[in-house]
């Protein structure tokens, strides 16, 4: 049996087709963003590097998914520049970034199938054609036999991955990952960290992902960054060994240590 | 069919009650008929009455359809313009103080004594629950939803086809099936106001001859109308919207 890596960049190829719009750099450079009077973001810097995967964590309210909206063009700052791939234009960031909100979004009245197919939809490929090219992902994906299911049928952590199949298939070089497992209990939710990291390997992306679990950043990110008051308080280059088991990883000394200083910084 | 079994006992019994009653206390029947005198009309008139539902079904029928029709095609023109919205919407409101069926003599003068006028009495009767929430249906689609089909490529038609249309189909059916219980009084209100067929008519050339039984009986195959066309609407939805049941079941 080859590797899970291998197959599914064996998967992704299809996805290759589609062009990406440009490289997938994310710059934020002194963004201020004031919502109902208060200063939600106050000079924010962040730099996530091409494929790089950057996590954001902070307490509720830290404006973390504020900082996603303006990172995807759905918002504009009220100071202070963003781009992304090179472009700081709303219009132009929105068409680089795909975003997995916090809860999962499917359709109720699509199929899973065809819930993935949305972005290749509204692109203007045919249900059909859009059909042909999720289907493949599917099987790969752990997917398997839930095509035609609705999402009611769907467990919790099937209906994440579909999501994010969804997200992947919009064709994005970034990925914008809102609190993407927030809702899945714990056992689902290390099953699917695994998953995406795998999914990952296989289709480098540049992920930014916002959570409040410290440990789900460290597992996913290279490098994790600490939202406060408006600012990035801390940042801490994740330097630890992936390709062992989570349940090393999350035990080995540097783990540890990396995950009380940041929760030391979270305060 | 359980649910229905209470409902159905309670009929029975105040049917049963109505026609003790009316029994005992000897009631003509011109003042108050009994349910076996209502009955005896319903077999007697057959004929009579299925000639007048006929016409009247027509009206009911058609009537609701340009009011689905209209209702929906603005509710849509309503969604998409801000301005038309803020214009027109309590424009809507306000013209249902206006007690609608009493436009029905004023459209008899315009409109003759055909079937036109009674379409538009049915169809502006039935068309403001339907735009009202067909609007609202449309409007109500989650922020989020939105946001992320930004992200997906998804356009304004491509939201609008995608996610509000089909999102709001629960709440235009509710608005649908309000309507149907209003369109039988529309096609009454019409034919009252001038016509030569129908249930309506019936009534009204059976009341000065204080033939009760034959008004009873007329207003209760209004009522099957009525619900017919309830329950149309309701297996319409079924068909349309199966997620809908589907959720239901598994919650």
């Amino acid at each position: 049996m080859p590797a899970k890596g291998a197959v599914l960049s064996q998967a992704l190829v299809e996805l290759d087709a589609l062009p990406l719009g440009g490289s997938g750099a994310v710059l934020v450079d002194g963004v201020v963003r004031v919502l109902g009077g208060k200063r939600v973001l106050d000079g924010v810097e962040l730099h996530v590097p091409a494929h790089g995967r950057v996590g954001i964590v902070g307490r509720s309210g830290a404006g973390k998914s504020t900082l996603l909206s303006l990172v995807a063009g759905l918002d504009e700052p009220d100071s202070g520049t963003i781009s992304v791939g090179g472009a700081s234009v709303g219009r132009e960031r929105l068409a680089r970034c795909a975003l997995m909100p916090q809860r999962d979004c499917l359709l109720p009245w699509r199929t899973a199938l065809d819930n993935a197919g949305l972005a290749l939809e509204n692109r203007g490929l045919s249900r059909r054609e859009a059909r042909l090219r999720a289907a493949p992902l599917f099987a790969r994906f752990g997917l398997a036999g839930a095509e035609l299911l609705r999402p009611v049928k769907l467990s919790g952590g099937m209906r994440q991955r579909v999501a994010f199949v969804r997200t992947l298939l919009a064709g994005k070089p970034v990925l914008l990952l809102d609190e993407p497992f927030g809702a899945l209990d714990a056992i689902t939710r290390a099953e699917l960290q695994e998953w995406l990291l795998a999914a990952l390997a296989a289709e480098p992306r540049t992920v930014l992902l916002v959570t409040h679990d410290v440990e789900e950043a460290l597992l996913l990110c290279e490098r994790v960054v600490v939202l406060a008051e408006g600012r990035v308080t801390a940042a801490f280059e994740v330097d630890i060994a992936r390709d062992a088991p989570r349940r090393e990883v999350v035990t080995s000394a540097a783990f540890i240590q990396l995950r009380e200083r940041a929760l030391e910084a979270i305060g | 069919m359980k649910r229905w079994s209470a409902p159905l006992a309670l009929l029975a019994t105040a049917v049963g009650a109505w026609e003790l009653a009316v029994r005992a206390a000897d009631v003509p029947d011109y003042l108050f008929p009994a349910p076996s005198a209502v009955a005896s009309s319903l077999g007697g008139d057959a004929g009579l009455l299925w000639q007048a539902t006929l016409v009247t079904l027509r009206e009911i029928v058609l009537g609701y359809l340009l009011a689905v029709a209209v209702a929906l095609a603005l509710a849509v023109a309503l969604h998409f313009s801000a301005a038309l919205r803020q214009a027109l919407l309590p424009i809507l409101v306000l013209s249902q103080t206006v007690p609608t069926v009493l436009l029905a003599p004023i459209l008899a003068i315009v409109l003759g004594y055909g079937i036109a006028p009674k379409l538009v009495v049915v169809a502006v009767v039935c068309f403001f629950p339907i735009v009202v929430n067909a609007v609202d249906g449309l409007r109500s689609a989650e922020p989020e939803l939105l946001r992320m089909m930004r992200t997906l490529h998804g356009g304004r038609v491509d939201t609008f086809r995608r996610v509000e249309l089909p999102g709001a189909l629960p709440t235009i059916f509710s608005g649908m099936r309000i309507a149907a219980t209003y369109a039988a009084v529309g096609a009454v209100f019409g034919e009252w106001a001038g016509s030569s067929a129908g249930l309506g008519f019936l009534i009204l050339q059976a009341q000065p001859a204080l033939d009760t039984p034959r008004i009873f009986a007329a207003v209760l195959v209004l009522s099957a109308l009525a619900l017919a066309l309830y329950a149309l609407v309701t297996l319409a939805e079924r068909l349309i919207v199966p997620w809908q049941s589907e959720a239901r079941t598994h919650a």
